[in-house]
């Protein structure tokens, strides 16, 4: 992992954290198991490389839908970071902080309202009416789904790989 | 209706022929559409609101495309239509025999532009989805460019006795100095026009002018110098906006909104009127063969280009473009007023055959309006094409692009692959570290990106929540998600919110306020030059101060965060509401020492708060509210002042401040400074 932290340009990214926690992943990977992986092989890093591809013109509508669900459930894996299927308000919140830690002027509560906010957009984009007693678990795949539904993902993640000029930093 | 059949450019035309026909019919000599006028009075405003408020993450993402459209597509169909007419002047017999070669290419770089007038009053109307809105109307921006450097270029070579090669080359080369120069002049002025917005806090009035006068003389500028002047426009438009949106007040940004909306209007409408009476009035030559063979080549030629080139483009793109993609973009090639004032500035010298030019010209303009402005809305309904979608910018997905923004180039970084994301990021960074302390006042130059959106929506939802008026006007879907439903444990948290900026409360106030009902305003002094001097400001400033005091205890906070369709009244219109109306007031009064004002946002819960507030303990020492309260909404607390004529509204208190920290969060007005001599409508009775 420490090879990953050693890339200078990842240093101004603000969620870097979170992009080199995604490579380790193990469900990312595709493995059975939870959890992170110590060290990736080429192997394995071209398999995360893979969620990143781009769409092809003859691609029907199914496999255009697995496509979107598997670059979906990678993002997703990337907020629920303590992997029990859910993001929570705390994760969110986590994810907003990262987002905003650029800024070294700025209050934590900011943060922490912006994410609250948006917790409840979701809550109400996915479950509508909810009686003041009923607590909103998290955020579930399905949800996240939905929340996605109005952005092509498919058409926005992916990285040309026109001439890659290879891995040399990662060995 | 007529409306959705016929296209409003069309409409426009045909009263321009029936004005025309009229002022002849009189037997007085119709206006005819000026040259001089089209381009210095009735183009800019159009242009400018749409580099303006050009949407520049599809702009950006698809500049390749566009370019090649605009720059070769257009020569493409210049050198093919000129040179295609001239095989047809050579063969078509004496009346076109003397069309020289040169004249032919001239009248095909004339009329090969795809005009950005007709684009945007025809697209407008059908909501083609935002791609391929942004490449037809791209393209038919940045070929101004294009059409510029050929018409001047044609126009001198007409009048030379030789063309050399010499002169082709400096000709291409002229180009490249016309685009680039029209891009730097504009990019110029906007970077003055925002380094000027910085300064002009104290004088807010006249902001809007800023804008309007920087980018108007970024246009005169590039046109003084046979630059582009459109692309000058559109670059300064699109560097300009963001720090100037950054820096001045939010009333500025809606005047600068609704000019340009309302000039951009008035000139497209002028525009079409003209057209129509300049047919009527102008000398035609017509000559079958000409004009047929000229419709006949355009419509092939832009079918030719569009295929060949999009064969070419899709080899480069990710996303491609699918058939029914391209044959919108050709059929979306419309042509317009340009074509016609540029045929117009022709001289009669050089160019004899300028009136069967102009007929040429004319017919194809009304063809490509009437016949494909007419069909192409039932042709993208025929065709499924994708519409715009019409979602609200919410808080989530602008969480979402910029993780994956951060996330992709992430991913390239690591990749060691410099690709697209790679310099945007350092542009972005580029443009945070030095240019925003340069162009942004004050502490808004510090302020990320997320957190002025954020703010952004706020503000939108304080006026909606304003405008849509009386507590009783709920929409039967209203969420009813509060914090409480996500964040069950919420331990009484010190609730520091965001602090909007002073500047920022102050115009959420002057919005609610021009809501609500008018009082005598005591004017300090009038100064035309000043806005209406405020007497709450003190009252407000204090409040602010004891405010922030009082957010230091550690309360319960059930916040109503924003909900977009929870519609919390404020509690100052409902105070106006009881405030004008006394019985209904008086009942409320008798029950308890402490008037409750309870702010219901769903009726059916009303028997509910009528129980709690009769269960309200009396006294003035307050108390933290219950959790079911809270539920309720927004209840406030209206005390007894102690001594008449405080300048506060609330005496702060423990139990204040959550209300007052509701209250802000809902961007209420605390309301005007209680003076009883007054007799202010929405003082209630109490104080």
């Amino acid at each position: 992992k420490e090879n990953f932290d050693s890339i200078p340009d990842l240093e101004f990214n603000p969620i870097r954290g979170k992009i080199v926690h995604a490579f380790f992943d193990k469900r990312n990977l595709r493995q059975e198991s939870d959890g992170l992986a110590d060290e990736i092989n080429f192997e394995d890093f071209l398999t995360i490389m893979s969620y990143f591809r781009p769409i092809e013109m003859n691609m029907d509508e199914e496999q255009l839908d697995r496509f979107r669900k598997e670059k979906l459930k990678f993002l997703f894996h990337m907020y629920d970071s303590d992997h029990d299927g859910k993001i929570t308000l705390q994760e969110y919140r986590n994810v907003v902080e990262e987002l905003l830690s650029g800024n070294p002027h700025l209050e934590k509560e900011s943060a922490r309202s912006i994410a609250d906010g948006a917790m409840m957009e979701a809550a109400s984009i996915c479950v509508g009416q909810m009686g003041p007693d009923q607590v909103y678990e998290g955020i579930t795949f399905e949800d996240f789904l939905k929340m996605w539904q109005g952005i092509d993902i498919e058409t926005k993640m992916h990285v040309r790989f026109l001439n890659v000029d290879t891995i040399a930093h990662c060995y | 209706s007529v409306s959705s059949i016929v296209p409003e450019s069309c409409l426009l035309i045909v009263v321009g022929l029936l004005v025309g026909g009229l002022i002849k019919g009189v037997g007085e000599k119709p206006p005819i559409l000026k040259s001089d006028i089209f381009f210095l009075f009735l183009l800019p405003p159009i242009i400018l609101d749409a580099g303006y408020f050009l949407p520049l993450r599809p702009f950006t993402e698809n500049l390749g495309t566009i370019l090649i459209f605009a720059v070769v597509g257009t020569l493409w169909n210049a050198f093919f239509l000129g040179g295609l007419m001239y095989a047809v002047c050579q063969l078509g017999g004496p009346g076109l025999n003397h069309i020289g070669l040169l004249a032919n290419l001239l009248f095909g770089s004339i009329i090969s532009a795809v005009d950005p007038v007709a684009v945007l009053a025809v697209f407008e109307e059908i909501h083609i989805n935002e791609l391929l809105h942004i490449l037809v109307f791209g393209e038919s921006l940045l070929n101004d460019a294009v059409t510029v450097v050929l018409y001047h270029l044609f126009e001198e070579f007409a009048s030379f006795e030789q063309v050399t090669i010499l002169d082709i080359i400096l000709g291409f080369l002229s180009f490249f100095v016309v685009s680039l120069g029209g891009v730097l002049v504009g990019v110029i002025y906007g970077l003055i026009a925002a380094f000027t917005s910085r300064f002009t806090s104290h004088i807010r009035v006249i902001e809007p002018l800023f804008v309007f006068l920087y980018s108007y003389m970024a246009y005169l500028s590039a046109e003084l110098f046979h630059l582009s002047g459109i692309m000058a426009l559109i670059a300064a438009g699109v560097v300009m906006r963001p720090y100037v949106e950054a820096n001045i007040s939010h009333k500025s940004h809606t005047t600068i909104k609704y000019f340009l909306k309302m000039w951009s209007s008035v000139s497209e409408t002028l525009i079409f009127i003209f057209l129509g009476v300049s047919t009527v009035a102008g000398h035609h030559y017509w000559n079958w063969t000409f004009v047929i063979s000229t419709l006949f080549f355009c419509l092939i030629a832009r079918v030719l280009g569009v295929l060949v080139l999009t064969w070419f483009i899709n080899k480069f793109r990710i996303v491609k473009l699918t058939p029914k993609d391209q044959f919108i973009i050709a059929y979306g090639g419309l042509r317009g007023a340009i074509a016609f004032s540029l045929g117009y500035l022709l001289d009669y010298e050089h160019f004899s055959m300028r009136d069967m030019f102009l007929t040429a010209i004319i017919t194809v303009i009304f063809f490509t309006v009437f016949v494909q402005g007419m069909t192409i809305r039932p042709l993208v309904d025929l065709l499924a094409v994708k519409k715009k979608q019409e979602t609200k910018r919410s808080i989530n997905e602008e969480i979402h692009t910029q993780f994956l923004d951060h996330l992709l180039t992430g991913i390239e970084d690591i990749c060691g692959h410099y690709g697209h994301h790679h310099w945007k990021d350092k542009l972005n960074r580029f443009n945070k570290k030095y240019v925003k302390k340069c162009l942004i006042a004050g502490e808004r130059s510090k302020e990320p990106q997320l957190i002025a959106f954020y703010h952004k929506m706020e503000m939108k939802q304080a006026i909606e929540l304003v405008e849509s008026g009386g507590i009783g006007k709920i929409p039967s879907a209203v969420s009813t998600v509060s914090i409480q439903n996500i964040n069950p444990q919420t331990l009484p948290l010190e609730r520091v919110l965001p602090a909007l900026s002073k500047d920022k409360e102050e115009e959420i106030r002057k919005i609610l306020r021009t809501n609500l009902q008018k009082t005598r305003q005591r004017l300090r002094s009038y100064n035309r030059h000043t806005l209406v001097a405020d007497p709450y400001e003190e009252a407000w400033n204090q409040m602010l101060l004891r405010r922030q005091k009082a957010r230091q205890l550690e309360q319960k906070m059930n916040n109503y965060l924003t909900v977009p369709a929870h519609k919390v009244d404020s509690p100052t219109m409902s105070r106006a509401r009881i405030g004008s109306d006394p019985l209904a007031y008086e009942p409320k009064e008798d029950s308890e020492n402490l008037p409750i004002i309870t702010i219901d946002p769903a009726s059916p819960q009303s028997p509910e708060s009528v129980d709690l507030m009769s269960e309200e303990p009396k006294g003035c020492s307050g108390l933290p509210p219950s959790p079911e309260e809270d539920e309720e909404g927004l209840v406030m607390r209206v005390k007894e002042p102690s001594s008449p004529g405080t300048d506060d509204v609330f005496t702060p208190g423990g139990s204040d401040s959550p209300s007052n920290q509701r209250m802000l969060r809902c961007l209420s007005d605390p309301g005007p400074r209680p003076e009883p001599e007054e007799g202010e409508p929405f003082i209630p009775k109490g104080q």
